[in-house]
């Protein structure tokens, strides 16, 4: 494993609209991941979870301090990355397997052989990924006819399939009932061990960040930044059944004890 | 899939009766308080002008249905550049608008003369005065087709790096095109206006031209023939933009289609 980590934010303030009255979104916030890590962001809502995933996804630009990727400055074409929202948002104008493909069209290498192999190697690619996540047999489907929860596997699988370094999820389980959620959490965990890939995951499910992190970041109320960073260290491949082991409960009382202190606390510390 | 095609020929059938009851009333209007021809000629007597004079009106009908394509066609093409610029950035939407707006409020008529001084009377005019009275609905819808496209569906491309050009192939124009399809069909007829307009003024071929003369002839069952012929292209054209936009954008109306 290389010194430099894969993400590294350091001091980082975010302000949104204007530059010295607009809402500070992220105060002095900094946060380090090693390759191959998974890492879960938890905290009150409005905290600025999502900030952090923007700025790393290179969709936002922090006011002041550092965000570093590989050691280099933070854009988009630097490493590798998968994104899947909350929201499916899976293009309507395209079939499941044609929305799964757009990082194949977009990211090099793929981007060249795109109009070569779209037909055959990638379709097969893309067929793969969704026999992975359950969802064999509906490449050619519209996203419309599809559960909601079909269209966040098929989400994974878009975000997968280009094989980032780094795989950004926000809240991707959110709008999903909890059958469904606890069988994605496995299939994430088994792409995640295959793959080594590292992953950041914004979540407000501490039993989520439980059974897939290695680390779980709480973050205090807006303007946020980390207050604490759990090590998680109960043996994969985990299950359900880790979420109710003892020491996971209490793992999981504690971060909610500390959510609920962040939110109890000086939210009008601001300007001090 | 048996229901839905019957609900649809039944709309069929009663818009085919509304017409056709349309007609019935209009002849049994005028013959109950005895209109005079000159002022309002009935159906049938249109209807057999209609049929004598084709012979005549064909060369003009097919005069007006060339100029008007030719205008639409480039109407369309431009609109959708112009669209295209105006959309993809806020600051160019919030600057050209007000522009926009005020152009599309000249009336066209007032351009028409300015068209003939420069270009002299004929087929020329009416292409340019049908071309831009098409841009306007073409340009609004483009350029509000991509101004409105979801952040997010931007934001799946942008972390994979895309340039603007790839989110713009990938996702705004696709977004974009039920908005441009729909301004096809309202700016299919507009064009046929523009045409006429311009073929009335200044030409001496076309449909708009012969109802002039008709009507300086006091012929007005051939002015109503007139008016018959440009009906149906319109329709016809209306009909080919829906039938085309269904088969592309499908997409975008599959509420209808499964809900009935």
């Amino acid at each position: 494993m290389q010194d430099t980590p894969l993400i590294e934010l350091s001091q980082v303030t975010v302000r949104y609209g204007d530059p010295d009255s607009g809402t500070l979104a992220l105060t002095q916030t900094s946060l380090r991941i090693d390759r191959g890590d998974f890492v879960a962001l938890v905290g009150p809502s409005g905290c600025g979870k999502s900030t952090i995933l923007k700025l790393v996804a290179g969709l936002l630009t922090a006011s002041s301090g550092g965000v570093l990727l590989n050691g280099r400055e933070a854009n988009c074409k630097g490493i590798g990355i998968g994104l899947a929202f909350q929201n499916p948002t899976m293009m309507p104008w395209l079939t499941i397997r044609e929305n799964i493909m757009i990082p194949l069209k977009i990211v090099e290498p793929y981007r060249g052989q795109y109009a070569r192999k779209k037909k055959g190697e990638f379709a097969e690619k893309a067929d793969a990924m969704l026999a992975r996540v359950g969802l064999a047999g509906f490449g050619d489907k519209r996203p419309w006819e599809l559960s909601g929860g079909m269209l966040q596997r098929a989400s994974l699988c878009r975000a997968l399939i280009h094989e980032p370094q780094l795989l950004l999820l926000d809240e991707p389980f959110g709008a999903l009932d909890s059958f469904t959620r606890e069988e994605l959490w496995d299939i994430l965990q088994q792409l995640w061990m295959d793959t080594g890939s590292t992953v950041l995951l914004v979540t407000h499910d501490l039993r989520e960040a439980a059974y897939l992190a290695n680390r779980v970041c709480v973050m205090s109320s807006r303007p946020g930044r980390i207050l604490e960073d759990c090590p998680v260290p109960f043996p994969r491949p985990r299950s359900e059944e880790t979420t109710y082991q003892p020491e996971c409960v209490s793992l999981i009382h504690s971060l909610r004890k500390q959510i609920a202190d962040a939110r109890a606390g000086e939210p009008t510390q601001e300007n001090a | 899939m048996m229901k839905p095609l019957k609900t649809q020929q039944r709309q069929r059938l009663l818009s085919a009766m509304v017409l056709i009851g349309f007609f019935l009333l209009w002849e049994l209007a005028c013959l109950a308080f005895q209109v005079s021809d000159l002022v309002l000629p009935r159906p049938t007597q249109i209807f057999l002008v209609l049929f004598e004079k084709m012979p005549l009106l064909w060369p003009h009908t097919v005069q007006t249905l060339y100029t008007t394509l030719l205008g639409f066609a480039l109407g369309v093409i431009s609109g959708v550049l112009l669209g295209v610029m105006v959309g993809s950035s806020r600051l160019a939407y919030n600057v050209a608008y007000p522009l926009l707006v005020g152009f599309s409020s000249i009336p066209k008529v007032a351009v028409v003369p300015i068209f003939v001084v420069w270009f002299g009377a004929g087929t020329v005019p009416a292409v340019l005065t049908s071309m831009i009275i098409s841009i306007f609905p073409v340009v609004v819808n483009v350029a509000t087709g991509l101004a409105s496209t979801e952040p997010e569906f931007e934001d799946v491309l942008k972390v994979l790096g895309a340039s603007k050009r790839d989110v713009l192939w990938n996702v705004s124009l696709p977004r974009a095109l039920p908005y441009l399809f729909a301004s096809l069909k309202v700016a299919i007829t507009l064009a046929f206006v523009g045409t006429v307009l311009s073929e009335s003024v200044a030409a001496n071929k076309g449909i708009g031209n012969v109802m002039m003369i008709a009507s300086g002839n006091f012929d007005v069952a051939l002015v109503f023939a007139g008016l018959i012929i440009l009906a149906v292209m319109g329709v016809l054209l209306y009909a080919l933009s829906a039938y085309i936009e269904h088969r592309v954008t499908g997409w975008a109306h599959r509420k209808t289609e499964s809900m009935t």
